[in-house]
């Protein structure tokens, strides 16, 4: 599904190199998790695959299904089934959520060449999902993540995540700001979207989100590069022990 | 001792000693020789007023307008054309009674000055160049003086009960040359409501004044477009009086046009009254757009809001003057002023000039002037949804402008407002 070969990234701004040689692949089916310490390099691998600016790619590549996703610009990364949800999602005064949903989906509908969604289908849709993720129609009334609770935007997330169905989907921290409740309910939704035929990378601090969404496997990253990967038991260890044990050991 | 050369004239001063009123003896008669006194006493604008730093006044005080190219709508259906609403049309200022309904409507009496002129008395005879004169210190307004004392038509509009629909002036323009001059005059008794909007570019350069007089209880609601003609030019003042807990809202959308100056006059003379004056304006090259508000609080716990939102690409040119005067014993004064513009390149330029001045000291009173880009990590996060840069800047920018589209109240008029802005972005579309 996701196939990241010897990735290596600067910041555009200055010369500070981020990844460091990433080599990484997510089948479908499956759920990766990658961890690691702050400044690891796990945010800025999320913001690279999704294509947002100030990053340059110095040396390798990331192919989605194959196509090379690097030449592409955000929308159509989206469009071939890529979906990031954002660590920090953004606050949009002015455009309403349902707006924003809507026009998310029959872009990408436009951009396959596929119909559009019909107002009265995408509002059974929406209405069905909001609904599991006890989103109400109030909240999907309001403008883009304005005035949302730290669990409100992250449930957000999720809910687009559930309307576009991407193939590919990155968990950027999605369980910083929640609380138990919270993350119940975010996992809940995204273990509803596990599907064979589709790929998760969850970027997480902690092994308590995997707690909730199990994953197939571990990554831990370091210093811009993937330095250890194993099975569940890796994220247990983390838990255990901290970070130190398995950088000293791989140094 | 040599004698002092006399002085030469200048040109706006040689145009002003040879203009004289409109033929016939009429009511209007007296209000127009006061109005031309004025003029003359307090000469055109020019370029050195403070009041002009941001506009040069001068092809809208020279002599002869200059020549402005006809925009064809194509088949594009008229604004409000779906809005239930009584139809009045002027082409280049002159009244066209074929294409306007008739005028008679329950609750309201709707004449033309050109023909209530004719009468011997008429209740105009008491309020036509009253508010203008009035608006005329403590900052000279030139431009209104001189509509007030040529204007010989425009419409006579006194609500004294419930009205059933919008009156909506439709203002055409057809001749390149046109010059032309409207004076409106509305009057609300007291715990009536009327909507009237307003539509066109009128003509290759128009003069319009509006009075408004708004008795108590009463509510009145405008919307205005400007038309899409872009060489036309505009000079337009609102004059309002607000009664006990009277409400004035008006909103106008600017899209186009090299010149357009949008005056807006308000006094708040009775308590717990409500004056919101909102604006969207569009301008690409060389549209230059002027809003010029000047809101007097003069009574008890007043509100008012200004809300004007420019969006300005290519080298366009938007400006903004807001006052709010808080008279002495004007407690409880709640006002609230925004002026904000988004530039969509480097060569564009927002000029904004925000002022309170207070006088009571029981008062809350905020502004706030910003001139930004589009918010890149908002178009980042819609980006990544799958919606193109193109269409997720228009949704951006259409977001930008919603806080002064969302002061109209009717939805309906709302929306169509709402889809001509966006008519204008995705025919810029890249």
């Amino acid at each position: 599904m996701l196939e990241i070969k010897n990735l290596h990234v600067d910041l555009e701004e200055e010369e500070k190199t981020i990844l460091k040689g990433v080599n990484l692949t997510v089948e479908a089916g499956k759920v990766h998790a990658i961890m690691g310490p702050n400044g690891s390099g796990k945010s800025t691998l999320s913001y690279v695959l999704s294509g947002r600016d100030g990053y340059r790619v110095t040396e390798g590549s990331a192919t989605l299904e194959g196509v090379d996703i690097l030449a592409m610009e955000p929308e159509e990364r989206a469009s071939a089934g890529l979906f990031l949800a954002f660590q920090y999602p953004v606050e949009i005064p002015g455009v309403g959520n349902m707006t924003f949903l809507r026009t998310a989906m029959n872009a990408q509908r436009k951009a396959r060449g596929e119909d559009e969604i019909s107002a009265a289908d995408f509002l059974k849709l929406v209405r069905a999902k909001a609904k599991t993720l006890k989103i109400d129609a109030e909240m999907l009334k309001r403008p883009v993540n304005v005035g949302f609770s730290g669990g409100e935007k992250k449930r957000n997330e999720i809910l687009q995540m559930a309307m576009l169905e991407p193939k590919m989907c990155i968990l950027d921290e999605t369980d910083s700001g929640l609380d138990v409740d919270a993350m119940k309910l975010v996992s809940e939704g995204v273990n509803a979207l596990r599907d064979a035929g589709r790929g998760f990378l969850v970027i997480t601090h902690y092994q308590r989100l995997l707690d909730h969404i199990k994953p197939d496997v571990v990554h831990i990253m370091s210093d811009g590069r993937i330095i250890k990967t194993g099975g569940p038991e890796l994220a247990l260890e983390v838990e255990k022990n901290g970070y130190a044990d398995i950088l000293s050991e791989v140094a | 001792m040599m004698a002092a050369p006399q002085a030469k004239m200048t040109a706006n001063q040689e145009y002003l000693a040879g203009l004289h009123l409109p033929d016939g003896a009429t009511w209007a008669t007296a209000a127009r020789g006061a109005a031309l006194d004025r003029l003359r006493a307090m000469g055109l604008p020019e370029r050195r007023d403070e009041y002009w730093k941001f506009t040069r006044p001068d092809t809208l005080t020279q002599a002869e307008a200059p020549r402005a190219a006809l925009f064809d709508n194509g088949d594009e259906a008229e604004i409000f054309d779906g809005v239930e609403r009584l139809r009045i049309v002027f082409v280049d200022g002159v009244f066209d009674a074929e294409a306007s309904d008739d005028l008679t409507l329950e609750g309201v009496r709707i004449e033309r000055l050109a023909e209530a002129g004719q009468s011997d008395i008429h209740w105009a005879k008491d309020t036509y160049g009253v508010l203008e004169e009035r608006g005329q210190t403590p900052v000279a307004r030139p431009l209104a003086a001189l509509n007030t004392a040529l204007a010989t038509d425009g419409v006579l509009i006194h609500v004294m009960g419930a009205v059933s629909k919008p009156i909506n002036l439709i203002y055409v323009h057809k001749s390149e040359t046109s010059d032309a001059i409207l004076h409106n005059l509305i009057k609300l008794d007291s715990g009536t409501e009327v909507t009237v909007l307003e539509n066109g570019p009128a003509a290759a350069r128009f003069n319009k004044v509006m009075e408004v007089e708004i008795g108590d209880n009463a509510t009145f609601h405008h919307v205005r477009t400007q038309g899409r003609d872009h060489e036309r030019r505009a000079a337009t003042h609102i004059f309002a009086r607000l009664g006990t807990e009277s409400a004035f809202k008006s909103f106008t959308m600017t899209a186009n046009g090299v010149m357009t100056r949008n005056e807006c006059v308000i006094e708040l003379t009775g308590d717990d009254a409500i004056a919101h004056v909102a604006g969207a304006a569009m301008g690409d090259g060389d549209f230059h757009q002027d809003d010029t508000v000047f809101i007097t609080h003069d009574a008890e716990r007043c509100e008012s809001r200004q809300v004007f939102k420019k969006v300005l690409r290519n080298g366009a040119t938007g400006v903004f003057q807001g006052k709010i005067l808080v008279k002495a014993g004007a407690q409880k004064t709640d006002g609230y002023q925004i002026s904000q513009s988004l530039l969509l390149d480097g060569d564009s330029q927002f000029l904004a000039k925000p002022e309170l001045e207070i006088y009571a000291d029981d008062v809350a009173c905020s502004h706030g002037s910003t001139s930004g880009a589009i918010d890149e990590d908002a178009l980042y996060y819609l980006r990544a949804r799958g919606v193109p840069k193109s269409i997720a800047t228009d949704l951006l920018t259409l977001a930008f402008l919603a806080e002064a589209v969302e002061e109209i109240e009717d939805e309906g008029l709302r929306e169509e407002i709402n889809s001509r802005l966006e008519g204008w972005l995705v025919r810029r579309r890249g």
